[in-house]
């Protein structure tokens, strides 16, 4: 465990030290802020809450989030750097965890840094501040579900390229589970204890229910436990994968 | 202390190491030659915990690895092909943090990478990217984090390939210097290489081990070993005489560099013969030595028939 530490400083150090960390930044901000005020009428709406804002971030991630974990397993296969990785004297799953733990702790960094949002709104008026909390706590929770599937796939490739498609079309269908439009396509067949069971793996029905501020133990660990499958995944696919 | 016992790698149909054993001693540095594809790589990789074997046991230190590889990889430094390493990073930086990994304590950190550092001259670098290095430099900095924690067992796959030869000399002193209380393995092409820093060389083809033996032995299952050359104008009258000497096996005549190479019947010594008969016969010699054996000639010998096996089978 004490291994953790130094793996996500120097995970986070490399964020930063090429340009990947500010681009990404730059463009989850703008991007964020362009959804949230022109398709979200954020300002028009006349409403104290930041519910437009919340509402764009699942497809925001769906193509954010790949764009950071597709380099998390790939590159150090694709510069033999695994080699080095795998045999010093550290647990696999502390590099898993700790290079998990680093990519989501930056897009919380980026998260953080739409705090402006919340300033604006409470000058123009009075929102419930515990909504919003509870809304960042949920994005925060998808933007972890995404980049542990985006960490497992890019452990099963070398080609970054192919480890963002692959990702962004597997989180897309996680997220389409639980569209209205397609769980009323499933009811036309399906019981309805078969279509909440759909709706149940979708990440959008969990953030959901948390922006709108039900803080439902059902909801946090489904999160808990999407992240921590997908992560033992992870260390199973590069034992497999490895030598490749 | 290393010892593998019929190691087997089969990747699918494969088989990259077939039924090998062999034990590397403390102060022993081990030469692991073979022709790429050999399974030289593959060996090391499984030694240091990178791949697990289709079946054998490996000990390192007396500790089997498949039951203990953490405490396998803490004796093991490992200086994988091509010495990978984090091209973003700068030099300090990427030490301290494979120091940090290496399990070693915070205040004597500072230290461990002070001493590796002035061991093998990075002090210039040590503000620069690696990824900015050249080459033999990045390979400077893969041997620096294989003995940061001054390991037991030192593992490298071809430590100097692709330096230079100031470079090369200077790896394989570093290599010597360390010898002396690790058990050290080190896989290469370059034959000289061998006789530079190897106490036993390890011959590997087509997965299966060919030939164990010293460098010295090696070179005496040469044809040329105690042969003799020289450089000189000769006719074809004075080459037979030669020939037909009783102590002479063959004569070979090299046009080009106008060298004659006499090898001798079995075991015999025939130096002195030959520079008699050279002096008698009055003939003008640049040089004249005596060879002590061609490793590339026996290792091409041993591998190809190795090869030649394969397509009989």
């Amino acid at each position: 465990m004490t291994t953790i530490k130094p793996i996500i400083k120097r995970e986070l150090q490399s964020y930063f030290a090429t340009p990947i960390a500010y681009v990404f930044i730059v463009i989850f901000l703008i991007m964020s802020g362009v959804f949230a005020f022109y398709f979200g009428n954020l300002y028009e709406r006349g409403q104290a809450d930041l519910i437009p804002f919340f509402n764009f971030h699942p497809w925001l991630y769906l193509f954010l989030v790949p764009a950071v974990s597709m380099r998390i397993w790939s590159e150090e296969r694709n510069s033999g750097n695994i080699e080095l990785l795998m045999t010093l004297p550290v647990k696999k799953m502390d590099w898993v965890m700790g290079k998990y733990f680093s990519a989501w702790l930056f897009i919380g960094l980026a998260l953080v840094l739409t705090f402006p949002m919340v300033i604006s709104i409470n000058y123009l008026g009075d929102p419930d501040n515990g909504l919003i909390l509870a809304s960042y706590l949920g994005s925060f929770l998808l933007a972890g579900g995404f980049l542990a599937i985006g960490a497992c796939i890019s452990a099963a490739t070398k080609n970054q390229v192919i480890a963002f498609i692959l990702t962004v079309v597997v989180c897309f269908l996680f997220l389409l589970s639980g569209f209205p439009m397609v769980l009323n396509f499933f009811k036309l067949f399906m019981p309805q204890i078969m279509v909440d069971a759909v709706a149940s793996t979708s990440f959008l029905t969990h953030y959901d229910s948390i922006t709108k501020g039900v803080l439902d133990l059902g909801d946090l660990s489904y999160f808990a436990i999407t992240i921590g499958l997908w992560l033992y995944a992870t260390s199973l696919i590069i034992d497999m994968k490895k030598a490749d | 202390m290393i010892e593998c016992l019929h190691l087997s790698k089969k990747f699918g149909q494969f088989t990259a190491v077939d039924d090998l054993s062999f034990t590397a001693q403390k102060g022993q540095v081990l030469g692991f030659l073979g022709p790429n594809g050999a399974g030289k790589s593959t060996t090391m990789k499984m030694i240091t915990g990178f791949l697990e074997p289709t079946s054998g046991q490996i000990k390192v230190c007396g500790t089997d690895i498949a039951e203990d590889p953490i405490r396998v990889k803490q004796k093991i430094g490992y200086l994988p092909e091509g010495a990978p390493s984090y091209g973003e990073m700068e030099v300090g930086q990427f030490l301290y943090f494979v120091a940090a990994m290496r399990g070693i304590e915070k205040d004597l950190i500072r230290a461990a990478v002070e001493s590796v550092i002035s061991r093998v001259n990075l002090e210039k670098v040590y503000y620069q990217k690696i990824e900015t290095l050249s080459k033999g430099f990045k390979r400077r900095v893969g041997l620096a984090q294989a003995i940061i924690h001054d390991p037991e067992v030192l593992i490298m796959d071809e430590p100097t390939d692709g330096l230079d030869p100031n470079q090369k000399h200077q790896v394989r002193s570093l290599i010597t210097d360390m010898s002396k209380d690790k058990t050290i393995i080190l896989s290469t092409h370059i034959l000289e290489e061998v006789h530079a820093v190897c106490d036993r060389a390890i011959i590997i083809a087509g997965g299966q081990l060919v030939a164990d033996n010293t460098p010295a032995e090696m070179e005496g299952m040469s044809r040329y070993h105690h042969a003799v050359s020289f450089v000189s104008d000769l006719d074809t009258e004075l080459l037979n005489k030669i020939k037909g000497m009783d102590c002479v096996l063959d004569v070979t005549y090299d046009s080009r560099l106008k060298e004659t190479t006499v090898f001798p019947t079995q075991g015999l010594f025939i130096f002195d013969e030959i520079s008699e008969f050279l002096r008698k016969q009055s003939i003008q010699v640049k040089s004249l030595k005596m060879e002590a054996g061609r490793l590339d000639e026996v290792f091409r010998n041993i591998t190809q028939g190795q090869n030649e096996r394969e397509v009989v089978k």
